[in-house]
């Protein structure tokens, strides 16, 4: 548990410096992600060390939202004017997001397999 | 003895040791509903604890900052949680070492319909630029899309709940509209709710089939890094 505490940390620490020196804006938090991932690709075995912290802060990450999301307090304003045009948007570009990615998935994988299909056959001969 | 209690009521009153515990019990009890709700998406924890803790904010007449700064532990975690993410998309790569190419370009596909959508939509009804900005990364997960609506320019409280409101959708509707598609792959299926609605989608799609979820959760790993990459610099080249 404390190992992994430590890691998390330091690689969000290593994250938070990464964005300051880098020239692309990249949030700090998501460059310490990138970083733990390639420790991860690079050391597998680390995922164990890795994981007792990391897992319980993913179980309750939902807790971690609630200080930053009562800030809609400050905005009532804001959406009491734009509430229709943020639920339009909302609404319309989810399922239109959707459908792109699954038929998109859906006809690649169906010319692959069907591509892959008579090469096995023929393999086989 | 009253100067004791007096002294208690403005450590509460101040809130360094009230707002903690009434967070988590917000929280407790959006889980609570949720389970009472049988996991159904439309009762939302995150949802639920944001509206408990605002209702107590402004019942109480709290000012927000003073509210931030008593529960600043958990902004901090929430960091130390998003590197953590590294962990489940770490444990999906056998997934998307079967077919990299075309499952890669399917989320990004649906990723930039879903912003450039999103924008589009809220743009051409009247939106103003932070509402478009914090619309913009609605379809990552929570994480990501608060620390990239901070890193470009949008409201991140705003932006956080309009994740959770695209998560219900997604979760909501996907069995619907994929259907109406006439898309009956479980690994599309999957990828395109976790590509659109992360999380939420995702525990959708586990509940539904394991395949789905699988991709659901593949999805909202490579879509999150994919925006955060690449929505500063188009906002930054555009903006």
């Amino acid at each position: 548990m404390l190992e992994s505490f430590i890691l998390l940390l330091l690689f969000q620490l290593l994250g938070f410096v990464l964005a300051q020196v880098l020239p692309m804006p990249l949030p700090g938090p998501v460059l310490g992600l990138l970083l733990m991932f390639l420790l991860l690709l690079a050391r597998p075995r680390l995922a164990a060390t890795v994981a007792p912290a990391g897992d319980v802060l993913l179980k309750y990450l939902g807790l971690l939202f609630v200080p930053v999301s009562a800030g809609v307090m400050l905005y009532f304003d804001l959406l009491r004017a734009e509430w229709l045009p943020i639920l339009v948007a909302l609404f319309v570009s989810t399922l239109l997001g959707m459908v792109a990615t699954a038929l998109t998935l859906d006809r690649l994988l169906k010319r692959i397999e069907a591509r892959r299909q008579p090469e096995t056959e023929t393999g086989h001969e | 003895m009253s100067e004791t209690l007096i002294d208690l009521w403005r450590q509460f009153g101040d809130g360094a040791l009230l707002w903690l515990p009434l967070t988590l019990i917000a929280y407790a009890a959006g889980l609570r509903l949720n389970r009472v709700a049988k996991n159904s998406p439309l009762a939302n924890p995150l949802l639920i604890a944001i509206v408990i803790v605002v209702v107590l904010l402004v019942v109480t007449g709290t000012p927000y900052d003073r509210y931030f700064s008593s529960v600043q532990i958990l902004q901090f975690l929430l960091g130390t949680a998003t590197v953590a993410l590294a962990l489940p998309l770490w444990r999906q790569l056998e997934t998307l070492r079967r077919f990299p190419g075309p499952l890669l370009l399917a989320i990004a596909v649906g990723s930039l319909v879903a912003a450039s959508s999103a924008v589009g939509i809220a743009w051409a009804l009247g939106a103003s630029r932070e509402t478009l900005l914090s619309l913009a990364p609605k379809s990552v997960t929570t994480p990501i899309a608060m620390a990239i609506a901070e890193q470009i320019g949008g409201l991140p409280p705003l932006t956080a709940i309009l994740v959770a409101l695209t998560g219900v959708v997604g979760a909501v509707l996907g069995r619907w509209t994929l259907n109406s598609v006439g898309v009956r792959d479980w690994r599309a299926r999957g990828l395109a709710v976790g590509t659109v609605s992360h999380g939420m989608g995702t525990v959708r799609a586990f509940q539904v089939n394991e395949v789905a979820g699988a991709f659901s959760s593949l999805a909202m790993g490579v879509n999150g890094l994919l925006t955060a990459l690449i929505l500063p610099l188009i906002v930054k080249l555009f903006g």
